[in-house]
């Protein structure tokens, strides 16, 4: 048996990785002649002609250097000039070495270039070429490079590889050669063309996982990954699916087997750490902080995070892979929890004094002053008009808190005279029309139907002996100035109003300007909202109607629904009592268990004696026998203390909240960690990779340990609850059986397929 | 429309509303005699009355075609000695049965089945009624309860009547306690009592009756925080189809009136809505815990 697997044409591929490190001993036996490139960027390629029809693939390099033009020749490698000028097209004269593609074959070369790296300036081959072509082995080679600060570090190469050829799997070879190749062993990779350097023969113990293209997609891939540190591997394009996939099958299958052995001495020097994960994925700092970001903020994330991933059942990628939501809806929601306004009023900016100058020293931060902002709107428009333009900052501020301090002193004459001297501090002294015109405007939207009386009680104002205190003086509503009349009261309300409307921008503090603006920013667009709201008018109107309408004038309303029509309610209780009595115990059914014969009359009359005979005979001393109460009594006892372990306290409390703390914060715990690991489990199936396979190892072992745990709880509970801890557990060991048997026969499976077929797959 | 307002409860003062089923069928056949179920009952009335000076009793006979109030201690002119209570509960009594007998004559004439089941969903309206009436008194309530005294079987065709006021009890939190006093089980008493968390207690010595009633239904809502009563065994909450009466895990649920079937049926028996739709998809019916 020579063969197992014969795919005529495949391509390989080899395509960018994240990391930087060349890749390029794959093949060791046959170093292409590269360096020339090393560190330039490949900006364009083109394929062009020579006069002799053939066809070659022309680079541009244009890097640090001049201009540079690489050839891409096929078989062997890329030439660089180092100019850009009028070049002679190379011919087989002057690159012997090179063998040129003959024209027929290149279209294809530049269909799949393009296609794979999406660039656009590919010379059309000419028309007259016949559009199919057989390419029995091409390949094309292109090898980008970009440059960072040092061209020779921090480079991201670009590889593509085209080829056409055989890839030979699970192969049997017992040939004269003397070799002999164990099955499973090796793939190796025959190109149709035997001159051309892409023979591969890899061992399988050197591929740490596969990848392939879904089916249906695109492009039939397989990616088998060599080195995941390194970023190499082989990518193979098939023609079609289903040799893709028996191929993929057939590796999957080898791999498994492979990296199932544990402690393999490994002849690459690859870490021990990578062996067990096959594909470490490369994290930016970006994603890094965010997943710990959200394991600070969910406790519960956390400690599975902390259970499975640190103790090694599942990897950092897999763990995360099942909360791809969660990581991006961090990225899109920039909106965060914002905290409100205090509630303490702004009055709590006091002056502090020193006791020896004059001086009040009043302190504002910028948390204060955007809430100064927010509750006095006139105090802001001051500072937008004022601000740099008028005066500076500081200034502004030591304004605003002389007039908050003539305020707060009440010095009303002062304060007036000192309004008439400064217009800017008169701003603050004055009645802020803004906040007026506000409530005018609130006012305008009341509900007219409002009932203003019902509060009227609530009114201890006017009440002797009450009043607000403020500043240990009584705050009277009569006082001769403008200033104060505004009352605390409409200062709270004004307050209250700031509080609950919430911090509406989301804006640094710090530079009081752009506070500031935003702030007006919002208002504005508030404004605006609510002129377009202008319809509500109509609305208040409708809704006037509405309440004065009398119930009695108006014409009885259809109801909007369909009433239920039942024709015969007595299946309900028919269907129910069959269940009731049977909880019960009863054995009676039905309702015919009373004596139909009796006629009415009977019954009455028979009833009525009765009542007359209570009637006759008035209250019997005593009640009852007191043996009989004794009988009753005990007999009552007896039952509720048989059945007071059997059920709780009361029929709405939970099973959970009758168990011991710790049992149930153990079993809620188990419960997440289980769920976690059964959506790993069944999201594993059906395994197709080696990685996949590890993972349901990893998990099984990992299911198997709680399942002990889940046993040990039921068995170590105490007697009282463990009917009850035993019917938590369970659904949870149900759910585990399941994913257990599962397992079971998925392996069983296996090995009565690779038992039929020992060869792997036989044509 | 005004709204009730907002609960004050006095956490010792009970009302409690007594159902008394006066079912003429069930009494003719039952073990213990109508007197002596009386003899029982009138001496608990009083005890409550007894219990707390506030606590206020209403008495509502449950007939087979009417229902009525037969007693309210705080009318006023009930107050006085126990005798008195007595007679008037007895007169009243008498009164109801024979209106009860004479509405019953002239809607139902011989020779057809006779109505045997009592009206239970009426008189837990009138109850319910009752109780809502006090809401809207006054500021402070006593804390109500019913108590369902019930001999006769379930009318099954009361059945939606009787969950509506279930039900409505549960949404008021008045508790419904019932006291079985026939022979067999009431389905419609052990939800009743399960769902608004009263007492469902069926003695099994009905000579000691009185005994059952002081021992387990006297005590107010209050106390009985601190007391272990009897419990309900807990309700059989599985479905079972309307057709056999059996116990089923999935089936067929009638979209419009909520019926159970173990097979799909074209047309549904309860309701009589028609399911003209295709054969159905027999793989996946309708699932019913």
């Amino acid at each position: 048996m020579e063969l197992l697997i014969e795919l005529s044409q495949v391509i390989i591929d080899r395509r960018p990785r994240k990391r930087q490190r060349l890749g390029w001993d794959v093949w060791p036996e046959n170093p292409m002649k590269l360096q020339d490139v090393d560190g330039y960027i490949i900006s364009d390629f083109s394929l062009t002609t020579n006069r002799t029809e053939q066809w070659f693939c022309v680079l541009l390099v244009p890097a640090r250097a001049p201009q540079q033009i690489g050839f891409l020749y096929p078989d062997s490698g890329i030439a660089i000039r180092r100019s850009c000028k009028p070049f002679r097209v190379p011919t087989n004269s002057t690159q012997r070495s090179l063998s040129l593609i003959p024209a027929t074959r290149i279209r294809t070369i530049g269909t799949e270039v393009q296609k794979l790296t999406g660039a656009s300036s590919i010379l059309p081959p000419s028309p007259s070429l016949p559009l199919r072509v057989e390419v029995p082995f091409i390949y094309l080679f292109l090898y980008l490079s970009s440059l960072h600060s040092d061209p020779k570090q921090n480079l991201i190469r670009y590889k593509l590889f085209l080829s056409g050829g055989r890839l030979e799997v699970g192969f049997d070879k017992n040939g004269g050669n003397k070799r002999r190749y164990k099955n499973e062993e090796r793939f190796v990779f025959v190109p149709n063309d035997p001159r051309s350097l892409m023979k591969l023969n890899v061992e399988f113990k050197n591929i740490k996982g596969h990848k392939f293209s879904k089916d249906g997609s695109k492009q039939a891939l397989l990616n088998l990954t060599q080195d995941p540190e390194k970023g190499t591997g082989y990518i193979f394009e098939f023609d079609n699916f289903t040799d893709r996939n028996s191929c993929r099958d057939f590796v999957g299958r080898v791999l498994g087997k492979l990296q199932s052995v544990p402690g393999r001495p490994n002849e690459q020097s690859v870490p021990e750490k990578s062996a067990g994960a096959p594909l470490p994925e490369q994290l930016s700092a970006v994603e890094m902080e965010r997943r710990i970001k959200l394991l600070r903020e969910d406790s519960e994330l956390l400690r599975l995070h902390k259970q499975f991933v640190l103790s090694g059942v599942l990897t950092e990628s897999e763990f995360w892979a099942t909360r791809k939501t969660l990581l991006g809806e961090d990225t899109t929601r920039m909106t965060k929890q914002r905290p409100g306004f205090k509630s303490a009023m702004l009055a709590d900016v006091r002056p502090s004094a020193d006791g020896r100058t004059n001086k009040v020293t009043f302190s504002l931060t910028p948390e204060i002053i955007q809430q100064i902002f927010a509750e006095k709107p006139a105090v802001h428009r001051a500072f937008l008009n004022l601000v740099p333009s008028k005066m500076s900052e500081k200034d502004f501020w030591t304004k605003y808190c002389r007039a908050e301090y003539l305020n707060r002193t009440r010095n009303a004459v002062v304060a007036g005279a000192e309004a008439a001297e400064d217009e800017e501090l008169a701003v603050f002294l004055k009645h802020d029309d803004i906040l007026a015109n506000e409530a005018r405007r609130k006012i305008r939207r009341v509900d007219p139907t409002l009932d203003m009386e019902a509060d009227e009680g609530d009114d201890y104002i006017h009440l002797p002996d009450h009043g607000i205190l403020r500043d240990a003086q009584k705050d009277t509503a009569e006082t001769e100035t403008e200033v104060s009349r505004r009352t605390l009261s409409q200062d709270l309300n004004r307050h209250a109003a700031v509080v609950l409307e919430g911090r509406a921008l989301d804006v640094e503090l710090g530079d009081t300007r752009t506070v500031a603006e935003a702030l007006a920013w919002s208002k504005q667009e508030l404004l605006s909202k609510e002129k377009s709201e202008e319809n509500v008018n109509l609305e208040k109107q409708e809704k006037v109607a509405r309440m004065t309408e009398l119930e009695d004038l108006q014409a009885p309303r259809n109801p909007q629904y369909a009433s239920l029509c039942i024709k015969d309610p007595r299946e309900y209780f028919d269907s129910q009592q069959a269940n009731a009595l049977r909880a019960l115990g009863g054995t009676e059914f039905g309702t015919n268990s009373l004596d139909l014969n009796l006629s009415k009359e009977e019954v009455y009359r028979h009833l009525k004696e009765q009542i007359s005979e209570a009637k006759s005979r008035g209250l019997r001393n005593p009640i009852i026998r007191p043996d009989t109460a004794l009988k009753v009594f005990s007999g009552l006892s007896q039952h509720l203390s048989s059945t007071r372990f059997q059920l709780g306290k009361n029929s709405q409390e939970s099973a959970l909240d009758r168990i011991p703390h710790r049992t149930k914060d153990d079993l809620m715990h188990h419960w997440t960690s289980i769920q976690e690991l059964l959506r790993h489990f069944w999201s594993s199936y059906p395994i197709t990779t080696a990685g996949l396979y590890n993972k349901v190892q990893r998990v099984k072992d990992a299911m198997g340990q709680i399942y002990q745990k889940l046993q040990e709880i039921k068995e170590s509970s105490q007697s009282d609850f463990r009917h009850q801890v035993s019917l938590l557990v369970q659904p949870m060991l149900q759910a585990l059986d399941a994913a257990f048997a599962h397992y079971d026969s998925e392996q069983q499976k296996r090995t009565a397929k690779s038992g039929a077929k020992p060869n792997g797959y036989v044509r | 429309m005004a709204s009730a307002p907002s609960k004050l409860y006095q956490d010792d003062v009970s009302l409690v509303v007594a159902l008394l089923d006066t079912n003429p069928f069930f009494w003719a056949a039952a073990s213990l005699p109508f007197s002596e179920f009386l003899h029982h009952v009138i001496p608990f009335i009083n005890s409550l009355l007894l219990l707390n000076q506030l606590n206020r009793v209403v008495l509502i006979a449950t007939g087979t075609s009417s229902c009525g109030y037969i007693f309210d201690s705080g009318d006023g002119n009930a107050s006085g000695n126990s005798n008195a209570v007595c007679s008037g509960i007895i007169k009243k009594l008498e009164d109801f049965v024979g209106k009860d007998s004479k509405i019953g004559k002239g809607s139902n004439g011989d020779g057809t089945r006779p109505a045997i089941s009592s009206l239970l969903s009426g008189s837990l309206s009138l109850a319910l009624c009752y109780i809502q009436r006090i809401f809207r008194s006054g500021t402070r309530h006593p804390q109500p309860r019913i108590l369902c005294l019930q001999g006769s079987p379930d009318g099954p065709e009361q059945y939606v009547a009787v969950m509506n006021s279930i039900f409505s009890a549960q949404r008021l939190m008045i508790p419904i306690d019932s006291c079985i006093v026939g022979a067999q089980h009431s389905a419609f008493l052990q939800q009743a009592s399960y769902i608004t968390g009263g007492v469902y207690l069926k003695p099994q010595q009905l000579d000691g009756l009185f005994q059952f009633l002081a021992a387990v239904f006297a005590t107010d809502l209050h106390s009985r925080n601190f007391l272990r009563l009897p419990k309900p065994a807990g309700v059989d909450f599985r479905a079972s189809c309307f057709c056999h009466k059996k116990t089923i895990d999935m089936g067929y649920v009638c979209s419009v009136c909520l019926s159970i079937f173990c097979k799909y049926h074209k047309k549904c028996s309860t309701c009589g809505s028609e399911f003209n739709q295709a054969a159905p998809d027999s793989t996946i019916p309708d699932q019913k815990h």
